[in-house]
């Protein structure tokens, strides 16, 4: 394992492509992972840290006393947090606190007057107008999301531009099966959700565990960012980007990366191996995607057309890989290029990491908010004037 | 009353050196045991069972492990059967620790080897605890 080595970022600043600059807009947050630009402009910062399953094997004692060295010592918000720059100067001097005592929230989208939020065992809803800085209530219950343990507890969220239906990412309940079969039940997949009536269908399955989702604003087609599959070396399974076809199956338990067949998930089920799909665009082995979004003209030129990946960096792997934010380059809604780094910086090369980047959301009036849970910050790129 | 002959027991398991050592045998065979049921059923929870065993396994025989090598470092016959015991012990424990990390993999990866290595570990910790209980009877006569 080679676990980041945490320290401040102190006067240093990730590092942008020339003719941008970053900021801070936001510090001493509790974990934020995902963000929403809502149209007002104000941004809403998801905060938190899920997961209750339990330590099964010697090695799932030791493994999290390591594990916990490499991320944040503060302990999750369970809120959301606004942030608004009035007079739209790049500051965001307002910071207060929309919604609390949510249970590790993590997706958020917004349509027609209602802001939706992914906690880790329930999608809520609140209704939302222009320019408020606090939720006017509690908020009402969706449907209920498949929580028991919670190996990978994000859960990511989408919304169809009408309004109608959402979509959640759902993890799988282990790395490669080994807390058994019968808790995958409802897990690995994306589930399309009536956001009138709450009812749910599984939209697409055997993704391992879909970390972020965003529709192409183009094509109206559902994308996603994948975690595949560790232990099976430090270049093995690549992480992807994908468009989510509906009722595909992505493999995972059984196959990755199409027919790769995994052994390690018994019994095997060659008619599901034999179905499986293959992603449309690797990320690479361990990068660990956590965030995407689709580009608009005002990020410029050359990031006009494609998509931004948070790339949160990995743990299992000698050379580490990830801690940026990259942009892959599309053309006519399909990925059309190789990636481009976008923010580096958030591991030096004194090997020592100031941050960990998540979400990324594209705000309409040209910049890139990312948030950060290692330093616990929001930051925002923006061209330079 | 003098104790001139206390030298002659240094090189036999105490009490609680002979209780480490019995005890690794139950704890590895209750590993291998585990193993072939996760083997055969696909149940998750038996390899879980192993992995603990075989952790409580290396716990006994590292700290018998302590006790001999003392008893090996005090013993005036340093050849023969204290560091044969030693010895086996020793190995043992390695290749004990050796299936604790390939029972840290996950699902069905620790198959077939894991449950090899059991077998190949509670045969030799049978042999080991043999030896060394035997040890502790003709010690006292040598």
């Amino acid at each position: 394992m080679k676990i980041a080595e945490p320290v401040a970022w102190g006067d240093q600043k990730p590092t942008v492509p020339q003719g941008y600059e970053v900021t801070a807009i936001a510090t001493d947050l509790k974990i934020p992972r995902q963000t929403l630009v809502l149209p007002n402009g104000d941004i809403l910062v998801a905060e938190g840290r899920g997961g209750n399953a339990a330590k099964l094997k010697p090695k799932d004692v030791i493994a999290s006393v390591i594990k916990a060295k490499g991320n944040t010592q503060v302990k999750g918000g369970n809120r959301l947090t606004l942030l608004r720059d009035a007079d739209g100067d790049g500051t965001y001097e307002l910071k207060t606190v929309f919604a609390e005592n949510l249970n590790a929230p993590y997706g958020l989208a917004f349509a027609n007057g209602k802001l939706y939020v992914a906690n880790q065992d329930a999608l809520v809803r609140f209704d939302y107008q222009d320019g408020q800085t606090k939720a006017s209530g509690a908020p009402v219950k969706v449907t209920d999301l498949p929580s028991a343990i919670n190996h990978h507890w994000t859960k990511s969220l989408a919304i169809s531009p009408d309004g109608r239906s959402l979509y959640v990412g759902i993890g799988s309940n282990s790395n490669i099966t080994e807390r058994g079969m019968e808790v995958e039940i409802d897990r690995a997949m994306v589930w399309q959700i009536d956001a009138e009536t709450g009812a749910h269908r599984p939209y697409a399955t055997g993704l391992r565990n879909p970390t972020a989702l965003k529709i192409e604003p183009g094509s109206g087609q559902l994308w996603a960012v994948v975690n595949e599959r560790d232990e099976l070396g430090p270049d093995l399974v690549p992480d992807y980007l994908t468009s989510v076809r509906e009722g595909a199956f992505y493999g995972w338990p059984y196959s990755y990366w199409g027919q790769n067949v995994d052994p390690r998930a018994q019994p095997q089920d060659p008619q599901k191996v034999a179905a499986a799909v293959k992603p449309d665009y690797s990320l690479g082995s361990h990068v660990a995607a956590l965030g995407v979004d689709f580009s608009i003209a005002a990020m410029g030129e050359q990031f006009a057309e494609g998509a931004f990946v948070g790339e949160h960096g990995s743990w299992n792997r000698d050379q580490p890989v990830g801690y940026k934010v990259i942009f892959v380059p599309f053309s006519n809604g399909r990925p059309s290029g190789e990636p481009v780094d976008f923010v580096t910086g958030f591991r030096g090369s004194d090997g020592k990491t100031r941050g960990r980047p998540v979400g990324v959301t594209v705000d309409p009036r040209g910049a890139l908010i990312i948030a950060d849970d290692l330093a616990n910050t929001v930051w925002r790129v923006t061209r330079k004037p | 009353m003098t104790v001139t002959a206390h030298p002659l027991y240094r090189s036999t398991p105490g009490p609680l050196h002979a209780v480490l050592l019995a005890g690794t045998v139950p704890l590895f065979l209750g590993g291998l045991l585990s193993d072939i049921a996760y083997y055969k059923t696909y149940q998750i929870q038996w390899s879980n069972f192993a992995s603990w065993l075989i952790a409580g396994g290396l716990l006994f025989c590292g700290l018998a492990l302590l006790f001999a090598l003392v008893n090996l470092i005090r013993a005036e016959r340093k050849a023969g059967r204290a560091l044969m015991y030693f010895l086996l012990l020793l190995v043992t424990w390695v290749l004990g620790l050796i299936n604790a990390f390939e029972h840290a993999k996950d699902a069905w990866a620790v198959m077939p080897q894991g449950l090899a290595l059991s077998v190949v570990v509670t045969l030799l910790a049978c042999v080991t605890a043999w030896v060394g209980l035997t040890s502790l009877r003709s010690g006292g006569e040598q």
